[in-house]
């Protein structure tokens, strides 16, 4: 019965989550702020195959087509820069900011 | 093929490299093509695990390309794909790769595309890695000709490059071999700056050509932009090839490169595979062959 729970218990519950868009070859929106222990979804909106990988290799996607979609849960706070592995020229921007912050 | 086309490329043959561009009965008619010997043919993009309207069956049409190779009634001396092999390096797409390039006679070459590098290369070289090329690049020489084939796909490390592990073994490799040997390169993404606002060049690749000036016949062979184009340099001709999965647009046509739908009629038109014979001593012939 999670529908009867109080809002605020479900926050607790759920990590708060965000999208980030790839299209156009780019990443939509560019940057984003979350907290740690936020979960973050790549959604590939592009006819052509993107990835979203770290550049300190903490998170990869792999390849995603069109439609496909990677999630990353980022435990720790601090500044996430990723690239595409196919288009190297793309770059997004992750903020893990900490909880405590909130 | 059109007759326009072919006279356009006609105009190639000045610099000793005949190249036409068109199907097999246009050039018989012309008189360009008898049994000369050595060939080898290059196919390129073919995308194995890409399902999208601009091609809903890739493998259909690889299939339809090495059907025609098959089909040659001069053999190829051997098949080489210039990557792109996947989609997504994907166990199962190189599985199914595989096992469509494996029903060639002749036998396979293959490179890898930064599409077969996603993650790494380990995917790539369990199913098409040669022990005689850790690195994945490597030369031979056939007929009278050097060929060397080299990978620029991106890479962590290297990204857009061939880096300076591979330029110092090119320069090695390049040292033994005369001036006037006909050299052959293979790679994925064009060596030159084909259109770099699109990613189509390689960043360090004016060093390998550099390598490449002292010889009197080069040739490049490419594929990544997924249609033909031709270009000169020097005593450099390089040649981008069709792909067997989808187009791309011309450079420049479109905000963005990717997979472009033409009409489903149009499609087979637009892929291909491109045959290359060596007319004695050192000229190459190029014919790209439309699969329909």
């Amino acid at each position: 019965m999670i529908a009867a729970l109080p809002a605020i218990a479900l926050a607790a519950l759920l990590p708060a989550a965000a999208i980030v868009h790839i299209k156009n070859f780019t990443y939509v929106p560019a940057t984003i702020r979350v907290h740690a222990g936020d979960r973050v979804t790549f959604v590939n909106d592009d006819d052509e195959a993107h990835t979203a990988t770290a550049l300190d290799k903490s998170f990869d996607s792999d390849g995603l087509g069109t439609g496909d979609t990677y999630q990353h849960v980022f435990p720790k706070p601090g500044t996430y820069r990723y690239f595409c592995e196919m288009h190297p020229y793309m770059h997004g921007t992750i903020v893990v900011l900490p909880r405590s912050s909130q | 093929m059109k007759r326009r086309n072919f006279l356009e490329h006609v105009g190639w043959t000045g610099a000793g490299i005949v190249w036409t561009l068109g199907a097999t009965g246009t050039l018989s008619a012309a008189g360009a093509q008898e049994d000369r010997g050595f060939s080898f043919v290059q196919i390129s993009d073919s995308h194995i695990g890409f399902a999208r309207p601009e091609n809903p069956d890739v493998a259909g049409t690889l299939a339809r390309a090495v059907a025609a190779i098959n089909a040659l009634p001069n053999q190829p001396a051997f098949v080489v794909h210039t990557g792109d092999i996947t989609h997504l390096a994907k166990a199962e797409q190189f599985d199914a790769a595989r096992s469509l390039l494996q029903s060639l006679k002749a036998p396979l070459l293959a490179l890898p595309g930064e599409h077969d590098a996603i993650g790494s290369l380990k995917g790539y070289f369990a199913s098409f890695g040669r022990k005689d090329a850790p690195d994945g690049w490597f030369s031979f020489d056939q007929n009278g000709i050097h060929f060397v084939s080299l990978v620029n796909v991106f890479d962590f490390e290297l990204m857009g490059k061939l880096g300076r592990t591979q330029l110092d073994w090119l320069k090695g490799d390049l040292a033994a071999v005369p001036g006037s040997r006909p050299v052959v390169v293979f790679a994925h993404v064009p060596l030159y700056a084909l259109y770099p606002t699109w990613g189509w060049t390689t960043e360090d690749g004016a060093e390998a050509l550099q390598m490449l000036a002292r010889f009197d016949h080069v040739t490049v062979l490419n594929g990544h932009i997924h249609q033909i184009i031709e270009h000169r340099e020097g005593n450099i001709r390089f040649a981008t090839a069709a792909a067997t999965a989808y187009p791309q647009p011309a450079p420049g046509t479109a905000p963005k490169p990717g997979p472009l739908l033409v009409p489903a009629d149009r499609l087979l038109s637009v892929l291909g595979y491109r045959t290359l014979e060596l007319v004695p001593p050192s000229d190459l012939h190029s014919e790209d062959h439309p699969l329909a």
